[in-house]
C-alpha cells in the first residue's frame, strides 16, 4: 500500500487513558494494509482497524528524557476507544501519524475493508448470508399485502424516490398518478409509505419526508395519499402526523433563510393577501410566515381533514453531532471529579436527546396501541429521526423485533432499506464532517435503555448491540456500506461483501440474554417509563475499552453458565431415567430396581461436579464482557498513593483530581 | 406513661394511598401505643395493613369540607396518603401520630414489647459477639490481648466491654491513652489482615489542644502496633479530615498526631463529609427524587447539586487507600476523624469488605456491622433520630450508616459474585436502622444498652433476618466465594445512583423484580438439580 510509510516500531509504549500511573505497556508496533496492531511484551495483541480510526492527533508532550518537544499520535476511534502512542523516534511518529491519517480516511468506495475481507465462504454461502434477511417475507408476516394494503411497483427502477427500496407498500386504494403527484411534493421523493402494520389493530406506521408546501401550495395527490392512509385502517377515522422535529427549530430554520427570494415564491396567496403583513415590513412579513410555518407544521392543517398533528421534539443531526463530541470530551479527562461528570453530562444534554427520541417513539406505540390510530412519521428528509422513531415504535409494539433475528431485520427495513445514509453518518469515506451524525448510535442506546428497563423482553444482550455499533463503523461487510438499495446495488455489495448477519448468528450464544421471556404476555407491548431517573450514562458503550472503568464480574455470563450447567443436568437426568428402564425391562423382579435406584444414588454428586467443571471450560469468560477478578488497585485512581507511599516527601498536601495527596 | 393519653381518637374511617403502584385501602383507621393499623371491612381482603408509628419521619394534615387528609413521609423513604373522614377525626389521628411518633424514651418503644412468634428472647444475642472475633486474633498473633479495662465503661463509655489492644500496653497505659483522646476512644484494633499480617486501628482525635499536649502511653501503644506487626514496619494515620480541619481542631482542645512524637507513622489526611452537610446531602437528594416530572437536565443538575455520589466515592476511595496501605505496603493503618464514631467506622468497615472475604459472607457481614457499627459506638439513635423528610432542626442527624449501605451497594454492583447478600439484606438494614421492631439498633452505645437491658428485653435483628422465609429476599443468588480483595472502581462513570433504595417508592420495580426472580430459579434450579435423579427416577416405580 503507498500509504504506509512504515511497517513497524519498536519499543512502542501504549499509554492508558485512565491509568493515573502513567505506567504503560512497551512493544512493538505493526501498520498492515487494513489494521493497526500492537503487540505487547506479554504477546498480548491490540487490533485497531483503519476504518474506526475517528481523529488522529498529534499531541505535543514534553518528554523527561530529553526535555524536547515532541508529538505522539493520540488515536479516537469511532468505537470510542482512545489510545495514545509514545513513539520513541521523532521520524517513526511523523510516518505513522501521516500513514494514519491515509489509511484511515478512504476516498472510493472500493477501498473499503469489505472489498478485500474474505471469510473463506464460497459464492453460494455468501448469497444465502444475504438472503437471510429477507424483506419480503417480513412484510408477509405483519400481515401484508391485504385488503387494504398492497406492494406497489412503483418505484421498481428507482424512478420515482432513489433512496427508496424499489419494493413499497401503499393503501390498495392510492393509484400511482397519486404516488406519483405526491412524491412531486415531498422532498428527495420520498411519499407517505408502509412502515409497519399492525396486525390486531390494522393500524400502521407510515413514513416520508417533508412537504415542499411552504406555506399554501397545496398537492390534492398528497393530501389523497393520506386520505387512503388512514381509510385503510378501519378501526379509526383519524391518523396523526408526527412532525419529529423541535418548533423552535423550524422557526429559526425559517428566520435564517437567505434566500428570501425563494420563499416569497412560496408564499400562501392567504397571506400575501393579508393587510396587515402587506403594510408591514419584508422582515416582520418573513417572521410572521416562519411563525405560520412553526404553528401549523408544514402540512397545511385546513387541508387534510381526520388529521392530528403531533410535534415532537428531537434536535437535527448537528446538535446530536456536537452533543456526542461534548459527552465524549467530559468522559475523557483524566480524574473527572463526580461533579465535572455529572454536570458535563447535563451540557452535553445527550440524555436529554435520547429522551426526546423515547418519548417520541412512545407517543407512535401509544396511538396504535391505545387509540388505533395509524401514525405517518416524518422529519426532513425522513431518514435519520424517521427511521429513529418507526424502528423504535416497531420495537415497543411487535415482541418479534426484540428477538436475535428479528432485530436484523428491523434494522434491515428502517435503517438500511429506507435509505439511512450510513455511509455519510459514519463517515465512512472522506466526505463532508458535517454529514456525521451519531444517529444509529441513539437508536442502539435507545434500546439499550428498554433492555435495562425490561431485563425480560430482548433474546439478545448488550453485546449484541455493541457489536452491530463495532460494525457500522468497521465497513468490514456491505451491509452497512453506501447510503441507499439503489447505491448498494449499484456497489454490488451483494456479489463483492459479506453480510454482517450470518457471522452474527453462528455466534448467536454470546449474544443470548439469558433472562429472556418469550412467552411473557405482559411483555408483548412495552410500556416504559422515561422519566429521568430511568435515563442512564452507557457506561459499556462509552467506555468499552477503559477496562478500569467497568464491573470486575459478570452477571450475565454466570447466568449464562448455570443455564448451560441445567440442560446438561436435565439430559443427564433424562439419560439414567432412560438406563433405569432399559434395566427394568431386562429384570422384572422389582427388588433389583431397587437395588439399581440404590446404586445410582451415590454417584450423581460427584457426576455433578465433573460435569460443572467440564462446562466452565466449555464456556469459557467472555472477552468482550471483560470480567476482571479481583483488578489491579494498580488500575485505578486511589493507587497513585501507591508511589506516594513509597517515597519520604516533605510534609505538603496538594490537592490533585480533587483529593487530597498524602503527607508526611 | 401512658400511651392512652396521646391517642386522642380510637379510630375513623379512611382510604389509603400507597403510591401509583398499589391499590387504595379502605377501612377503619386505628392509633395503637406503637402502630397505626388499617382495617379493611369484614367484605374485603382480610389482611391488615400496619405501620410503626417510630417509622413515621414527617406528617402534614390538610382539612376541607368534612373530610382530611393526612401525608405521612416515612423514614424508608415511602410516602403514604390517608383520606379521613371527618375533620375532628383527622386533626386528632394527626395529633396522635405526632405526639407517638416522636417519643424519645427508649423503654417505652416497640422493641421492648415485640414477641415474634417462633423466636426466643435473648436467642441470637450471641450469634455475632466481637469477643470471638478478638480472641480469635489474640489466639493467632500473640501480639494482641483482650483487654477487661472497659469493663465497667469507665475508660471509655462508647467502646464495648472487651476490645483488643498490643499485648505489650497494660491496663493502666490504655487508661492514660484513653484520657489523651476524645471521649476516651484510644486506638483499638478494627480489623487484622492476615496475609500480610498487618493490622487496621480505629480511635479518635488525640487531644493535644493548643498547647500540642504529648502523651507518652499514647506513643507507646502505637509504637508497639508496628513492633509487633514486623521489624521496620510501617504506619499511616488516615484522618479523615482536611489538614486545615485537623489544625482547627486544636482550638477547641483536639488535633492530631505530631509527626515528631509517633516515630514511623505518617499522616495522610482524606476530607470526609459527616454531619449536618452530609445530612443536607441526603434531604437535597430526596427531594430530586420525589419529582417525577422534572426534565432531563433540571434532574441530572440536582443530582450533581446534592453531591451524595461524590460522598459516596470519597468514602469508596478512602477505604481503598486503607486497604491499599495494608495489602501493598504492609503498613499499619490507623484511622480517625474527630470523635471517631462516624466516617471513621465507615472507612474501617468497608476497607474490611474490600479485603476480607469472611466479611462479604452473610454471617460475616452482619459480624462485620454487629463490631464496627453498633459495639464500636455509633450512636444510631442520634444518627437515625429523623430521616430526609423530617422539618424538624437536623441535631445530630447524619445519614453515615446509609452511606456506608451505598458503598456496599456500589461494591456489590461492581462485584455482582462477591458477595453472599443482596440488595433486599442491604434495605433491610436501612429500613432498621431508622425504625424497627428490634432492640438492635437502639441506644448510641454498649453502655446505654446495658442501662436498658437491651439485650434481654428486646429481640435481636439478626434472629429476625436469619430465619428461612427471608433468606430468599436478603441473599445473592449468584454468589461464589471469591478469596480475593475486591478493587472497585471509583470512577465517576462507575458509580450509580442506588435507585433500589432512593426510588424504592416513586418507580415501579415490578420488571426487574420479576428478573429477579428468574435469576433465583436459574440459581436454585441449579443447586437442586444434583438431586433430582433419584427422585424423578422413584416415580416410575410399579
Amino acid at each position: 500500500m503507498e500509504h504506509i510509510r512504515t511497517t513497524k516500531v519498536e519499543q512502542v509504549k501504549l499509554l492508558d487513558r485512565f491509568s493515573t500511573s502513567n505506567k504503560s505497556l512497551t512493544g512493538t508496533l505493526y501498520l498492515t494494509a487494513t489494521h493497526l496492531l500492537f503487540i505487547d511484551s506479554h504477546q498480548k495483541e491490540t487490533w485497531i482497524l483503519h476504518h474506526h480510526i475517528a481523529l488522529v492527533e498529534k499531541l505535543a508532550l514534553t518528554t523527561s528524557g530529553c526535555q524536547c518537544i515532541r508529538s505522539d499520535p493520540v488515536i479516537q476511534c469511532k468505537n470510542f476507544r482512545t489510545v495514545h502512542f509514545i513513539v520513541p523516534r521523532e521520524r517513526d511518529c511523523h510516518d505513522i501519524y501521516n500513514s494514519l491519517l491515509q489509511l484511515s480516511k478512504q476516498a472510493k468506495y472500493e477501498d473499503l475493508y469489505a472489498f478485500s475481507y474474505n471469510p473463506k465462504q464460497n459464492d453460494s454461502e455468501r448469497l444465502r448470508g444475504w438472503q437471510l434477511v429477507a424483506l419480503a417475507e417480513e412484510y408477509k408476516r405483519m400481515g401484508v399485502p391485504n385488503s387494504n394494503w398492497q406492494l406497489s411497483d412503483a418505484n421498481r427502477d428507482y424512478k420515482i424516490c432513489e433512496t427508496y427500496p424499489r419494493e413499497l407498500y401503499v393503501p390498495r386504494i392510492a393509484s400511482k398518478p397519486i404516488i406519483v403527484g405526491s412524491s412531486k411534493f415531498r422532498s428527495k421523493g420520498r411519499f407517505p409509505v408502509l412502515s409497519y402494520y399492525h396486525q390486531n389493530k390494522e393500524a400502521a406506521i407510515c413514513r416520508c419526508s417533508q412537504p415542499l408546501s411552504g406555506f399554501s401550495a397545496r398537492c390534492l395527490e398528497d393530501e389523497h395519499l393520506l386520505q387512503a392512509i388512514s381509510k385503510a385502517n378501519p378501526a379509526n377515522r383519524y391518523m396523526y402526523v408526527m412532525d419529529t422535529r423541535p418548533r423552535h427549530r423550524m422557526q429559526s430554520w425559517w428566520a435564517t433563510q437567505k434566500d428570501i427570494g425563494r420563499i416569497i415564491v412560496r408564499i400562501s396567496s392567504k397571506i400575501w393577501n393579508d393587510e396587515k403583513i402587506r403594510e408591514s415590513d419584508g422582515k416582520k412579513r418573513l417572521n410572521a410566515m416562519a411563525n405560520r410555518a412553526a404553528g401549523k407544521g408544514y402540512e397545511n392543517e385546513d387541508n387534510y381533514s381526520n388529521i392530528r398533528f403531533q410535534f415532537v421534539g428531537i434536535e437535527n443531526i448537528h446538535v446530536m453531532r456536537s452533543s456526542l463530541q461534548k459527552l465524549l470530551e467530559v468522559n475523557g479527562t483524566k480524574g473527572l471529579s463526580v461533579s465535572d461528570f455529572y454536570s458535563g453530562l447535563e451540557n452535553a444534554g445527550w440524555l436529554r436527546h435520547i429522551k426526546a427520541v423515547m418519548d417520541a417513539a412512545i407517543f407512535l406505540a401509544k396511538a396504535i396501541m391505545v387509540e388505533n390510530a395509524s401514525v405517518l412519521v416524518h422529519c426532513s428528509d425522513g431518514w435519520d429521526r424517521t427511521s429513529q422513531v418507526c424502528s423504535l415504535g416497531s420495537l415497543l409494539l411487535d415482541p418479534y423485533y426484540r428477538t436475535i433475528r428479528g432485530f436484523m431485520v428491523l434494522i434491515e427495513k428502517d435503517w438500511i432499506s429506507f435509505g439511512h445514509k450510513y455511509s455519510e453518518r459514519c463517515g465512512h469515506l472522506d466526505g463532508d464532517p458535517k454529514e456525521v451524525s451519531p444517529v444509529f448510535t441513539q437508536f442502539l442506546e435507545c434500546v439499550w435503555h428498554l433492555t435495562e428497563q425490561f431485563p425480560q423482553g430482548f433474546e439478545f444482550n448488550e453485546a449484541f448491540l455493541l457489536q452491530i455499533h463495532e460494525h457500522i463503523h468497521s465497513c468490514q461487510f456491505g451491509n452497512f456500506i453506501g447510503n441507499c438499495q439503489k447505491e448498494r446495488e449499484e456497489l454490488k455489495l451483494k456479489e463483492k461483501t459479506y453480510s454482517l448477519w450470518p457471522f452474527l448468528l453462528d455466534d448467536q450464544e454470546k449474544y443470548f440474554n439469558p433472562l429472556y421471556s418469550s412467552t411473557s404476555q405482559k411483555l408483548a407491548a412495552l410500556e416504559p417509563n422515561t422519566v429521568s431517573f430511568n435515563f442512564k450514562f452507557w457506561r459499556n458503550m462509552y467506555h468499552q475499552f477503559d477496562g478500569t472503568l467497568h464491573p470486575r464480574q459478570s452477571v450475565f455470563n454466570i447466568i449464562m453458565n448455570m443455564n448451560e450447567q441445567n440442560k446438561q443436568l436435565q439430559k443427564d437426568v433424562k439419560d439414567l431415567e432412560s438406563q433405569i428402564k432399559q434395566h427394568k425391562n431386562k429384570q422384572t423382579d422389582g427388588v433389583l430396581t431397587k437395588e439399581l435406584l440404590n446404586s445410582v444414588r451415590p454417584e450423581s454428586p460427584a457426576l455433578k461436579t465433573s460435569l460443572c467443571l467440564k462446562e466452565q471450560t466449555l464456556l469459557p469468560v467472555n472477552d468482550a464482557l471483560r470480567t476482571i477478578e479481583g483488578s489491579n488497585p494498580a488500575d485505578n485512581r486511589y493507587s497513585e498513593y501507591a508511589d506516594e507511599f513509597s517515597k519520604a516527601e516533605p510534609a505538603v498536601v496538594s490537592s490533585e483530581y480533587g483529593v487530597a495527596r498524602m503527607t508526611c | 406513661m401512658e400511651f392512652s393519653e396521646l391517642i386522642r381518637t380510637g379510630q375513623a374511617q379512611a382510604e389509603l394511598l400507597r403510591g401509583p403502584e398499589m391499590p387504595p385501602l379502605r377501612g377503619t383507621l386505628c392509633v395503637t401505643g406503637h402502630h397505626l393499623l388499617l382495617s379493611p371491612g369484614p367484605q374485603a381482603t382480610p389482611d391488615l395493613w400496619l405501620l410503626l408509628l417510630r417509622s413515621v419521619d414527617s406528617i402534614e394534615k390538610r382539612v376541607a369540607g368534612d373530610a382530611g387528609t393526612i401525608t405521612l413521609r416515612c423514614k424508608d423513604l415511602r410516602v403514604l396518603q390517608l383520606d379521613i373522614e371527618g375533620v375532628e377525626a383527622t386533626l386528632d389521628i394527626a395529633r396522635s401520630i405526632e405526639a407517638l411518633s416522636s417519643l424519645e424514651s427508649v423503654i417505652t418503644s416497640f422493641p421492648f414489647f415485640y414477641r415474634p412468634k417462633g423466636l426466643r428472647l435473648g436467642e441470637a444475642w450471641h450469634f455475632h459477639p466481637p469477643e470471638r472475633y478478638y480472641k480469635r486474633i489474640a489466639r493467632e498473633t500473640r501480639a494482641w490481648r483482650l483487654s477487661e479495662a472497659n469493663e465497667d465503661f469507665s475508660l471509655c463509655p462508647s467502646y464495648p466491654r472487651a476490645v483488643i489492644v498490643p499485648r505489650a500496653v497494660d491496663d493502666d497505659a490504655l487508661a492514660r491513652s484513653a484520657r489523651f483522646r476524645q471521649g476516651g476512644r484510644f486506638p483499638v484494633l478494627s480489623y487484622y489482615h492476615a496475609p500480610r499480617g498487618t493490622v487496621l486501628l480505629r480511635s479518635s482525635q488525640p487531644l493535644t489542644g493548643r498547647q500540642k499536649l504529648r502523651c507518652a502511653e499514647d506513643e507507646e501503644l502505637l509504637r508497639a502496633v508496628l513492633a509487633e506487626a514486623r521489624p521496620g514496619a510501617r504506619g499511616f494515620i488516615v484522618d479523615t479530615r482536611s489538614a486545615q480541619a485537623a489544625k482547627q481542631a486544636r482550638m477547641t482542645g483536639g488535633g492530631t498526631e505530631a509527626k515528631a512524637a509517633y516515630p514511623g507513622w505518617k499522616r495522610l489526611h482524606r476530607p470526609l463529609e459527616r454531619g449536618r452537610p452530609l445530612q443536607e446531602s441526603f434531604v437535597r437528594l430526596m427531594e430530586a427524587c420525589g419529582d417525577p416530572e422534572q426534565s432531563m437536565d433540571r434532574w441530572l443538575s440536582r443530582l450533581d447539586g446534592c453531591r451524595w455520589l461524590s460522598h459516596v466515592k470519597e468514602a469508596l476511595s478512602t477505604a481503598c487507600l486503607a486497604a491499599q496501605g495494608m495489602e501493598w505496603e504492609g503498613a499499619c493503618i490507623l484511622v480517625h476523624g474527630a470523635e471517631g464514631t462516624d466516617s471513621t467506622l465507615l472507612v474501617t468497615s468497608l476497607a474490611q469488605l474490600i479485603l476480607d472475604p469472611l466479611s462479604r459472607t452473610m454471617a460475616g457481614f452482619q459480624e462485620l456491622i454487629e463490631r464496627e457499627w453498633i459495639q464500636a459506638g455509633h450512636p444510631f439513635q442520634l444518627r437515625c433520630a429523623h430521616s430526609a423528610f423530617s422539618h424538624t432542626r437536623p441535631k445530630h442527624e447524619a445519614p453515615i450508616f446509609l452511606l456506608f449501605l451505598d458503598c456496599v451497594w456500589q461494591l456489590g454492583r461492581q462485584f455482582p459474585l462477591s458477595l453472599e447478600f443482596g440488595e433486599g439484606m442491604l434495605l433491610a438494614l436501612f429500613d432498621h436502622s431508622y425504625a424497627s421492631p428490634f432492640g438492635t439498633f437502639l441506644c448510641n452505645s454498649e453502655k446505654e444498652r446495658c442501662l436498658c437491658e437491651v439485650r434481654t428485653r428486646t429481640h435481636s435483628l439478626w434472629s429476625g433476618l436469619n430465619q428461612p422465609k427471608e433468606q430468599r429476599k436478603l441473599r445473592n443468588p449468584l454468589y461464589v466465594p471469591n478469596p480475593l480483595a475486591i478493587w472497585p472502581s471509583v470512577e465517576p462513570q462507575s458509580l450509580r445512583l442506588w435507585q433500589g433504595l432512593f426510588l424504592r417508592w416513586t418507580h415501579p420495580p415490578e420488571p426487574s423484580e420479576v428478573a429477579w426472580e428468574k435469576v433465583w430459579q436459574i440459581a436454585t434450579d441449579q443447586k437442586t438439580e444434583g438431586s433430582q435423579p433419584t427422585d424423578s427416577a422413584s416415580e416410575p416405580q410399579p
